[in-house]
């Protein structure tokens, strides 16, 4: 998807507190800073990694001002859990693209019986015509770690951004992935973007 | 030509600290403020280091430091500062020698935070200097130029970062140059100066008029503080963060950017709005700029948006924008109805869970305090009645015991971290005045919420330097406290017996529950819990223990109930499910 400058090109990325979704947010704004945008990335800690539902939000273009999308004005929303996905799919402006993580964590109100689960879960988001469903999970585990699948995601989601150059996500991840899971994780960024 | 890098503004101050030679810092953990310390532990060999116990030591650590003659900086979260305005509100008016920064980082919203504080309106009450970043480029240049403003004006320089700044990365050139160290400002006794005496003091009162004047100077021409052209008859003032939102939304208004925003810069302020009709101030989160540009005499539009509470977005400025400019705000869509909320939860095996659920059995009363066990309110374990701040949670419990609460029951709970940070003294209240409360110290020998700092009951510092770890129950005996347990919070039934006898013997207690932390020390992968389906009769006994490694299993035989099961991917093997089922239909299986 390309964006023209000056407005910015916004990612919000939700998911569960240890899925791993700081470090593709991470990935995302270090490979738009090398492609030479300006970019702010904008994360929520505290309560919220006690296993709550955590959000991240990524701007880049020629200039980016607010730290914050405002609402309708997502153009990807990234979820790396389907219940997380619809429930922030109301931020995406229209025409906006959803990128999924095809599972499914059972919320602990859903799984103690408090509330009851989402329903029709997969024929809520199939409305969304923007969607892509990816089954990050089982490509990580096929590229050989599980832990990865935040990874997958990001391969996916280079597809979808055609103004950040490859170049720039392969310099992303020799920056910010330790080195002894450096191949592991090339692996599986292009395993993802083998997926869409 | 220098990198640029890609920082929070938590990181940038850690960096710019660095890079200005400050050579002493000292703080105590709390989100938003965290990471300015864990990454200035990074420098440890060249700025000298410490987590403090509480906020207040850690500002008269630095406080020490600047008398000394070197540059100084603490960083805390808004609440923080209120335990240390004590040191603060006098050091003021002794005056800083080597530069002194205080990073207060505020949490509009409440992201992760009991109440929502402007300490902007404190920075004002002590007469300190105030900077307003609004991205980690400012955080940077600011954290510079406090330092070099505090020791030119002898003045503590305060720094007002909000979740959002101390949390959002943006690019940051860090400029040539490395490290320099000004050299250490002769230390010379003198108390006269240093000394607060009445009668000193008062002279030291009339030199902070004075030198609040030359701030006042200095804030009229400050590069912080510029007026940026635009058309139109409405002009905005903005400070922080906000001045991002308002530049987003209202890219062709006149804005007057505050960044020095203590002393304001009120002449500056009055000819930017002077050709205007009207004048709008855009910050986060009380009127404090508005109201000292009131009282100057220059007029500022009430608006029927609200502005003043909770965390300001694009959107919100969007509907400013539709009541000031009559441009139509975007129709917002309607979130999916149904989806189960996912709250945060104490974790699968959390050493905390054993005593909320002793305490919900017992049905005491509980007041409670600041931490990961906060979390003990929510249901199921529901065993939680107050929390106010760090350490209230015994000055709560000995207020309830001498207001004579109809439930004898009442215990105060409060984690190891807490304990140091102000805990201690309240103890040491209930025993001296004979108060029978009982205590429960839920001790995990780490600070855990605000991410795994250590604590005095750690063993080890920010420095990587082995300390000795201070046992809780030494402290107490030390003190007197008559009644004093150490406790494994997986016992459920010595843990129920233990509180029983405290809570009913008239005396002050102490019960100090001791169990890592299962996130900090990675515990798990040795063994897990199952459930035997055969055994398992539904009755629901280990779901009220809000594990969330417990599960809804298979059907039970009525149709409408559910076994229970056990998701092996979280389950750590802590036994408690096996402890409460009443028909042994659970038992633990070794991975190894």
């Amino acid at each position: 998807m390309t964006t023209t400058p000056p407005s910015p090109c916004s990612i919000t990325l939700v998911g569960v507190g240890g899925q791993g979704t700081i470090l593709t947010s991470d990935l995302l704004a270090l490979a738009a800073m090398h492609a030479g945008f300006d970019v702010k990335k904008s994360e929520i800690h505290g309560m919220s990694q006690r296993g709550g539902s955590v959000v991240s939000q990524v701007r880049y273009g020629e200039r980016v001002r607010s730290p914050i999308i405002p609402e309708g004005a997502t153009d990807v929303l990234v979820a790396f859990e389907r219940n997380e996905a619809l429930r922030f799919a109301h931020l995406l402006k229209p025409g906006g693209l959803l990128l999924v993580n095809d599972t499914e964590r059972i919320p602990v109100t859903v799984s103690s019986g408090a509330q009851p689960p989402a329903e029709r879960l997969s024929e809520r988001l199939a409305a969304y015509p923007g969607l892509h469903l990816v089954p990050a999970d089982r490509i990580a585990a096929e590229v050989g770690n599980v832990r990865t699948a935040n990874v997958v995601l990001v391969g996916a989601l280079s597809k979808l951004l055609d103004a950040i150059p490859d170049d720039a996500w392969q310099s992303a991840l020799r920056q910010r992935v330790p080195a002894k899971f450096l191949d592991v994780n090339l692996s599986a960024f292009s395993a993802g973007r083998a997926a869409l | 030509m220098s990198q640029k890098l890609l920082l929070s503004a938590n990181e940038a101050i850690a960096r710019a600290a660095w890079r200005a030679g400050c050579s002493v810092a000292a703080a105590y953990p709390g989100t938003p403020s965290t990471e300015i310390m864990e990454n200035i532990g990074k420098y440890k060999g060249e700025i000298n280091c410490e987590w403090s116990v509480n906020e207040k030591v850690a500002m008269e650590v630095v406080i020490g430091a600047s008398l000394a003659g070197v540059r100084a900086l603490t960083a805390m979260k808004h609440v923080g500062l209120n335990v240390a305005m004590d040191p603060l509100m006098t050091f003021t008016n002794i005056g800083a020698i080597g530069g002194l920064v205080i990073v207060t980082a505020d949490d509009p919203s409440m992201h992760s935070s009991q109440n929502e504080q402007d300490n902007r309106a404190l920075a004002k009450f002590a007469r300190c200097l105030l900077l307003e970043p609004s991205d980690s480029q400012e955080a940077y240049d600011m954290t510079l130029a406090a330092f070099e403003l505090s020791e030119k004006y002898q003045v503590p320089a305060i720094l007002r970062i909000t979740t959002r700044t101390a949390h959002t990365s943006t690019l940051v050139d860090p400029g040539e140059g490395t490290r320099t160290v000004p050299p250490a400002i002769p230390y010379v006794k003198n108390p006269a100066r240093n000394i607060p005496i009445p009668a000193f003091a008062r002279g030291m009162r009339y030199k902070v008029e004075e030198r609040t004047k030359a701030l006042r100077a200095l804030s009229e021409e400050s590069p912080f503080n510029r007026a940026e052209p635009g058309t139109g008859d409405l002009g905005i003032v903005a400070s922080g963060v906000a001045y991002q939102y308002v530049r987003e939304v209202f890219p062709e208004v006149p804005v007057f950017k505050v960044g020095l925003s203590y002393p304001p810069p009120l002449d500056a302020i009055r000819a930017f709005a002077a050709p205007l009709k009207r004048l709008v101030v855009v910050e986060e989160c009380d009127p404090v700029l508005a109201d000292q540009i009131r009282a100057a005499g220059i007029p500022v539009l009430e608006t029927a948006t609200e502005l003043h509470m909770m965390e300001l977005n694009p959107t919100r400025l969007a509907a400013l924008r539709a009541e000031l400019l009559g441009t139509p705000a975007p129709a917002a869509a309607e979130p999916e109805a149904g989806i189960p909320p996912r709250p945060p939860v104490l974790c699968a095996g959390c050493s905390h869970r054993g005593p909320f659920y002793v305490l919900g059995k017992l049905k005491a009363t509980v007041t409670g305090d600041i931490g990961c066990y906060t979390l003990g309110l929510s249901p199921p374990l529901s065993a939680m009645d107050t929390t106010v701040c760090m350490g209230a949670a015994i000055g709560n419990a000995i207020g309830m015991k001498k207001a004579n609460l109809p439930n004898p029951r009442l215990a105060a709970v409060m984690g190891d971290s807490t304990f140091f940070h102000s805990g201690m003294t309240g103890l040491l209240d209930a025993v001296y005045n004979k108060t029978p409360i009982t205590l429960l110290v839920l001790d995990n020998r780490i600070t855990a919420m605000t991410g795994h700092q250590p604590n005095p009951g750690s063993g080890r510092t920010i420095l990587g330097i082995d300390s000795p770890a201070v046992r809780i129950a030494d402290i107490a005996k030390a003190f007197g406290v008559p009644r004093i347990h150490e406790v494994d919070p997986y016992d459920l039934a010595t843990l129920e017996n233990t509180l029983k006898e405290c809570l009913e013997s008239g005396e002050t207690s102490l019960v100090v529950v001791r169990g890592p932390c299962v996130l900090n020390e990675k515990i798990g992968g040795q063994r897990i819990s199952v459930v035997d389906a055969e055994k398992c009769r539904a009755c629901g006994a280990c779901f009220r223990l809000g594990c969330p490694a417990i599960v809804r299993g298979e059907t039970a035989p009525d149709g409408k109930r559910t076994k229970s099961a056990i998701d092996p991917q979280a389950c750590i093997g802590c036994t408690l499910c096996n402890q409460v089922c009443p028909f042994g239909a659970i038992t633990t299986k070794n991975l190894r």
